[in-house]
Formats: structure tokens, C-alpha cells, sequence
């Protein structure tokens, strides 16, 4: 112990430091490290810097770049869906085709780009810079991670070419059609998304891991767990779900891999295909389907709390203002966590269950609504009244509340059994789940990286671009999404690879999809227009000044922008506050970082929230 | 750390009162008491806890179905069951002679264990080849699948516990760590074979109950 620890923190008032009645090196003091400095890896060659690193930021960037270029297929195989649902009459695809396309794209966008981006991208990324860490806890288990998602991605895109295809059992892949001739690939295809899913959770597990531990022990000093950034709560929350719903999934994955290699029947109920009886019996289709939602439901939590806690953050920096009900937000995060274990058979109201289980799941389906809700309002208020900058990041969070609002509501009709059951099948559910955990998520990312981006390049994205990308995608979304809930309403059945003139759609529908189908190809051919601001700008862009934003959090305050190998220099971040002391009243600045002593704000007043 | 709070008296600190910014400012940055290897097995331990009850979720319900037929369990089981015991305890003793610094007890305790750990996995591969070789494949039974599935989820786990102590042993033999950091892994490694006996229990005993 130094002695340092005697002299105390004499501030006794709402003032975070009483000028007067200390001098000024005393209200800094914190005792000496207790906790020896974090032992780091020094890459020696080219290979171990970029390619293997164990550089957390770096890790950070490859999952990211990686993951969008998984989600750039996603996105291209959505264009050839919708045009094939467009012009049934060209005979664009074939409808096995049609099936692997949309199993992929689903697959992919969930897992591969979302969980992937947000987890494995911003969480290598933010989570050692924004707790004050040198790097995450264990560094050579983050990079295998790292190269297991590579692995799992490759094995992915090789059942595009093994015979008979990927597979087109849905992203679901329920059991017995998964692997039952008749489905496509059925004998190859779903044998390697079963591996490639395999491998994505053994990798994410090394990855999460890290995310928590780091999160736990490797924070700097002063930084309790009520004053880091709702990025982190977000991400960490997020994390520990994952860690507990990906085992259904490989459950679920290594059970099924068994049914369809060596004849098992943990899934496949006795039955009779292509007029031969099959060698399996007893088997519980309906125990897949539990499982894969155990996993599924958390899922959805898994992609969006993240993004939850980065929205927070955005919201909170560029309307410069404190973030509405801090702790509420945090307690908002960690039950949504908690109740999201308790919601997964609303995705199973039509498969025959009885109908009080379905009852207890309405019910809790409602229940989570309330923290989410909570979450919204204080994102409102957080605005309120604040300096509000249209920025880029700005324009995106608010994209995205108004998008995950829409997308909620819609989730509170489809959580209730009897609205759900004639809706389930139509492409309402579709336009729902497309809104809230598609299009909210992916705004909050291109926000992210907007308000990320100097941080890694040291250079701005351009402006002008950027708001071009954003109007486009925004409205494009809703030109989108908005008439497919009409779709749903009229009964417009989703997963059918064609839809003709008849009598049982209403003619107003296939108009509909070619106006839908338009809007897609513009949307995605926006998204060349962000791809092209995000490499150009890396050489091209406006030079940026340190902490572009004025943000308080700690990621800004490294000694070099961009942080360098080991991120503090020498001696690593003192804490002193939260990160969200905005339009402070005495401050000389309308922000405070967070780890700027008390001895530099005199006279600096604290509001509560 | 000067004293432990539960996770409701830290989710309900408020982080912008003058107290709580002095307690804060001498926060030192991590929350358990814990080496982040302990704290990093738990987590590890935690997934694995739900992995395992997943599985025996789902053994119990597919239980339910009448083609269900028990499988007999050889008396080598019993056996293998003996030796995960035998090398549990035996860890327990090494890490008490690593606290005391007994440098050749407690190489030989590790040794001891490493031979226990293949011992098991060579018990369990002939445990399957004598059920393999009276007619109970993984595809003529359900019940056979699932004892298959578990002990080779079981295996994978000894395995990968065995990886960690070769690399604990070399490292302890080479002595070429810190004292406290050898311990630390050593004792790791202890809870973590304990871990492997609890399940192992748990999924024998609910293969032999039913």
C-alpha cells in the first residue's frame, strides 16, 4: 500500500471536487496498483502482426471484415430471391434453389454476419479499449476463435459446391425434412452448415471466454461495473447468453449430424420416404424444435443487445447529453438477458402445443416487452432537450429506434397465440422479424462504424456519402418491409418460391412484389456506396482529430489515435467517473472523460439522473 | 477488493453520489477475487454445466418413447467409474503437496494422474467394443446412441483436461514459471477433473437408473 491511500477524497458535496478546501494533487489520489500489469504478446513477422495476430484490435477488425463479407453474399442472395418473387413467369430459379438461397441468407445474416459483427467485431474491438485494458485476457485463445469462425465461414460457402448444394431446410433446419430426400441437400449440404455451426460455436466459446473474463478482472482502476459504457453491459450481457444458448445449438447440431450419418433417431420419427420405409423410429422431431429456440430466442437478444448498448452510447455522445436512467438501462439489459431463456416456444405456437404451455409463453413474451419498452423511453428522453448533432451516427440511432419500435409492436401481435396462428405463415412474420432484428441491428452497426471508424483508421468517413447511404437505406427499408405487413395481413403465405395471379392472392400483392423487389436491388446497390466510403476513406479521408466526437469514454483517450500495440503507453487509465458527464455546468468543456482527474474540473457540477 | 458484494448491491450502486465516487476511485479493477484462469475455467465449467444438462433434457424425454430399450452396462463401467474416482483423489493429495512444495510427490502425483486419465479413455474405447461386439450399435437402439453420445462428449472434455496437464506438468517439471503461477494451474486442472467425475456420475447414474 502506498501513501497515498491516507490522503482521502474530501469532496463532500453534489461537487465532484470542492475547490477550496483541498488543493488540487490530493483529490486525485488513487491508491498505487495492487494488480501487476497485464503481460503482452509481441508479434515478430509480418504473419503473427496481421494475418495471426493476437492483437485484440486487429482480431477485431479481421471478424468484422470477414463477417461483412459473409453478410455481402447474404445480401446478394436476397437480390436473386426477389427477383425470382418478383417475375415468377422468367423462371429465374429453380425452387430448390430458391429454398438454399433462403436458408442461407437466413443462416448467414443471423449467425455468420450479426452475431459475428457484433460479438467477435465491436467486442475485439471495444471491449479492452473501452475498459482501460492492454488487450483481452487471454490473447492466443481470442485468435484461434478468431480462425475457427474462418474455418466454420469456409466450410459454410463449400456446401455451395458439394453435389445436390447447400441446404434448403430453412434456417430452422427442423428435422425430418432437413435430411430427408426431397429437401435439398439433403445428404450433403446440411452436413456441412451441421459442421460449420459446430465449428462457429467451439470458436465463439474461445471468443466468449475472453469477453467475459476481460470484462470481469481486466478493467482500470476506478472502473466499477456501474460506471462502464452501456456498450460493454450490452456486449457482456450478450456474451454470457450466448454462452449458455449456443450448447442447445450444438446439441441440437451434433444430434441431428448423427441421425443423418449413421441412422440414429435422436429427431427422426419412424416414417416412410419415396414409398420406402426408413430405418429410423421414435424419434422426437418437436425436441429439435426446442432446442434449436432454447438457442434462437436468446439469438435474437444476442444480436441486439449489443446493439442496445451501443445506441445507448451513440444516443448519449452526439445529443451531448447524459444517458437517460443509467442504471435502469443497465438493469434493462441484464433482464431482457434473463427473461430472453423464458420466451423461446412463441416461435412454436402452430407445432401442436398444448395450449396452456403456449399461454405461459404469450405471457412471458409480453413481460419481456416491459424492459424493452423501458429501454425506448429513456432513449427518447435521453434526447429530450439535448444538443441534438444530425450526425451520421445520430441519423442511424435514430433510424433504429424508430425501426425497433415498429418492429416491437409487431412483435407484441405475433406473441399472442391466436393473433399468431393464421399470421405465423404469411410474410407478416417475415416483415417482423426482417424489422427488428435485421434492419434496427444493421442500422445501429453502419452507425457504429460511422462513429467508430477514425478510431481504427484515424480518418473520417465521408459525410456527404454517408448521408446518402443512410437515406437510402432508411427509407428503401420501410419501402421494403412496409408492404409485406400488408402482404401478411391479406395472406400472402411466405416460403413459396412463386406466386401467381389466382384466386387466392389478391392481385394488388404481385404488384406489390415487383415495387418490393425494386426497392431491394436499390437498398443493396446503396450499400456499394458505404463499401466504397468505407476503403476509400481509409486513404482518402479527412485526416481526424483526436477524440473527433468529444466522447468521454475511455477508447478516445489513448495516448496515440489510432491506439497502438498495447493501447495506454505506459502506464495504464485511471477512472475517476462515468462515461457520460456531458453540457456539464462549470465544466470549461460541454464533456468530461473519464478518466480526467477531479483536480482538472473545479467547480465542475454533477447532475444526477 | 475490500469486501464482496452481491451482483444486486453492484447493479444498485449509484455511480454519481460523492461517497460512491470515492469508494469508486479506489475500485482496482476486477470484480472476483480470482486469477481470470479460475474465473475463465468456471465460465468454461458454467457452458459445459448446460451443455451436459441439455443432453440428459433431452435423453429424458426421448426416454419417453416406447421403442426405448435399456442397455446393459458392463461391468468394466464400474471400473473406469473407480479410476475416475481414484485420480480425482489423487489430484485433491498433489495440490496439497504442491502448497507445501514437495517438488518429487508432487511430480509423481501428476504423473500417476496422466496415466489414470488414458487408463479411462482406453477403459471407455474397450467398454465400447464389448458392447459394439454383442450386437448394441448406436443404430439399433436409441438408448445405445445416447450412451455413445455421452461418453464421447465426456471423453472430448478428459481430453482436452489432459492437454492442460501436459502442459502444467512440463511447465511444472521445466519449473520455468513462478511458483503461484504453477500452483494456480495445477489447482485448476484439480477442480477441473473433479468437475469431470461430477458429470461423469451424474450421466452413469442416469444411465443406470433408467
Amino acid at each position: 500500500m502506498s501513501d497515498e491511500q491516507d490522503h482521502k477524497l474530501e469532496a463532500k458535496s453534489d461537487y465532484v471536487a470542492d475547490a477550496s478546501s483541498v488543493s488540487s494533487p490530493d483529490i486525485d489520489a488513487v491508491p498505487a496498483a495492487e494488480l501487476p500489469d497485464q503481460e503482452l504478446y509481441h508479434s515478430h513477422s509480418w504473419w503473427t502482426t496481421y494475418v495471426f495476430s493476437q492483437d485484440a484490435k486487429y482480431i477485431g477488425i479481421q471478424y468484422a471484415l470477414t463477417a461483412i463479407g459473409t453478410g455481402l453474399l447474404g445480401l446478394v442472395l436476397s437480390w436473386l430471391m426477389r427477383i425470382q418473387l418478383a417475375f415468377p413467369g422468367l423462371g429465374w430459379l429453380e425452387p430448390s434453389s430458391y429454398y438454399q438461397f433462403v436458408t442461407m441468407h437466413g443462416m448467414i445474416m443471423v449467425v455468420y454476419l450479426l452475431t459475428a459483427l457484433f460479438l467477435g467485431g465491436f467486442g475485439n474491438l471495444l471491449i479492452p479499449l473501452m475498459c482501460g485494458a492492454r488487450d483481452m485476457a487471454f490473447p492466443y485463445v481470442n485468435m484461434l476463435s478468431y480462425w475457427a469462425f474462418v474455418v466454420a465461414v469456409l466450410v459454410l460457402l463449400a456446401s455451395f459446391f458439394v453435389p445436390g448444394g447447400p441446404t434448403g431446410a430453412g434456417w430452422t433446419l427442423y428435422p425430418p425434412q432437413a435430411i430427408t430426400a426431397g429437401t435439398p441437400g439433403y445428404n450433403g449440404g446440411i452436413i456441412l452448415m451441421l459442421i460449420s455451426l459446430i465449428l462457429f460455436v467451439a470458436g465463439f466459446t474461445m471468443g466468449g471466454l475472453n469477453y467475459i473474463i476481460t470484462v470481469l478482472q481486466l478493467r482500470a482502476r476506478g472502473m466499477t461495473l456501474m460506471r462502464m459504457p452501456l456498450t460493454i453491459w450490452g456486449i457482456f450481457t450478450a456474451t454470457v447468453l450466448a454462452m449458455f444458448a449456443f450448447p442447445a445449438l450444438l446439441v441440437g447440431c451434433l444430434m441431428m449430424t448423427l441421425d443423418s450419418l449413421l441412422g440414429t433417431s435422436f429427431f427422426m420419427p419412424a416414417m416412410v420416404s419415396l414409398g420406402e420405409k426408413l430405418t429410423h423410429e421414435g424419434g422426437s422431431p418437436i425436441l429439435f424444435q426446442h432446442l434449436f429456440w432454447f438457442f434462437g430466442h436468446p439469438e435474437v437478444y444476442i444480436v441486439a443487445l449489443p446493439a442496445f448498448g451501443i445506441v445507448s452510447d451513440l444516443l448519449s455522445v452526439h445529443s451531448r447529453k447524459t444517458i437517460f436512467g443509467y442504471r435502469m438501462m443497465v438493469w434493462a439489459i441484464v433482464g431482457i438477458g434473463a427473461l430472453s431463456f423464458f420466451v423461446w416456444a412463441h416461435h412454436m405456437y402452430v407445432s401442436g402445443m398444448n395450449p396452456w404451455f403456449g399461454f405461459f409463453f404469450a405471457t412471458t413474451t409480453l413481460i419481456i416487452a416491459v424492459p424493452t419498452a423501458i429501454k425506448v423511453y429513456n432513449w427518447i428522453l435521453t434526447l429530450w432537450r439535448g444538443n441534438i448533432q444530425l450526425s451520421l451516427p445520430m441519423l442511424f440511432s435514430l433510424g433504429f429506434i424508430v425501426t425497433f419500435l415498429n418492429g416491437g409492436l409487431t412483435g407484441l401481435f405475433l406473441g399472442n397465440v391466436t393473433v399468431d396462428v393464421p399470421l405465423s405463415d404469411t410474410y407478416f412474420v417475415v416483415a417482423h422479424f426482417h424489422m427488428v432484428m435485421g434492419i434496427a441491428p444493421i442500422l445501429v452497426i453502419f452507425g457504429a462504424i460511422y462513429h467508430w471508424y477514425p478510431l481504427i483508421t484515424g480518418r473520417m468517413m465521408d459525410e456527404t456519402l454517408g448521408k446518402i447511404h443512410f437515406w437510402i437505406t432508411f427509407l428503401g427499408s420501410y419501402a421494403i418491409y412496409f408492404p409485406m405487413h400488408y402482404q401478411g395481413f391479406v395472406g400472402v403465405p411466405r416460403r413459396y418460391f412463386e406466386i401467381y395471379d389466382s384466386p387466392y392472392i389478391d392481385t394488388s400483392t404481385l404488384l406489390l412484389n415487383k415495387f418490393i423487389t425494386i426497392a431491394v436491388l436499390i437498398v443493396g446497390a446503396a450499400q456499394l456506396l458505404f463499401l466504397y466510403n468505407l476503403f476509400a476513406s481509409a486513404r482518402l479521408g479527412k485526416k481526424s482529430e483526436k477524440n473527433p466526437w468529444k466522447a468521454n469514454s475511455l477508447e478516445w483517450q489513448t495516448p496515440q489515435m489510432p491506439p497502438e500495440h498495447g493501447n495506454w503507453g505506459k502506464e495504464l487509465p485511471k477512472v475517476y467517473r462515468w462515461p457520460y458527464d456531458f453540457s456539464v455546468p462549470g465544466a470549461k468543456e460541454d464533456y468530461i472523460p473519464q478518466n480526467q482527474p477531479p483536480s482538472e474540473i473545479i467547480g465542475a457540477k454533477v447532475e444526477k439522473t | 477488493m475490500s469486501k464482496k458484494k452481491s451482483i444486486f448491491q453492484l447493479l444498485t450502486e449509484k455511480p454519481w453520489e460523492t461517497d460512491q465516487i470515492e469508494a469508486d476511485n479506489d475500485h482496482e479493477g476486477r470484480t472476483v477475487n480470482l486469477t481470470k484462469q479460475k474465473l475463465g475455467l468456471r465460465t468454461i465449467m458454467a457452458a459445459s454445466t448446460v451443455l451436459f444438462s441439455l443432453f440428459i433434457v433431452a435423453y429424458s424425454d426421448r426416454m419417453l418413447v416406447s421403442d426405448w430399450r435399456n442397455m446393459p452396462e458392463p461391468w468394466l463401467l464400474w471400473l473406469n467409474t473407480g479410476i475416475l474416482i481414484i485420480s480425482s483423489l489423487v489430484f485433491h493429495q498433489t495440490t496439497k503437496y504442491a502448497q507445501k512444495e514437495i517438488f518429487d510427490k508432487t511430480k509423481n502425483g501428476l504423473y500417476f494422474i496422466g496415466f489414470l486419465a488414458y487408463s479411462f479413455l482406453i477403459g471407455q474405447l474397450i467398454v465400447w467394443y464389448q458392447l459394439m461386439s454383442t450386437g448394441y450399435y448406436a443404430t439399433s437402439n436409441v438408448a445405445n446412441a445416447f450412451f455413445y453420445l455421452f461418453t464421447t462428449i465426456h471423453g472430448l472434455h478428459i481430453i482436452g483436461g489432459i492437454y492442460f496437464w501436459g502442459k502444467t506438468t512440463s511447465k511444472f517439471i521445466k519449473r520455468s514459471h513462478k511458483k503461484e503461477e504453477i500452483n494456480n494451474l495445477i489447482d485448476i486442472c484439480a477442480v477441473y477433473w473433479h468437475f469431470l467425475l461430477v458429470v461423469w456420475l451424474v450421466l452413469f447414474g442416469l444411465m443406470l437408473t433408467s
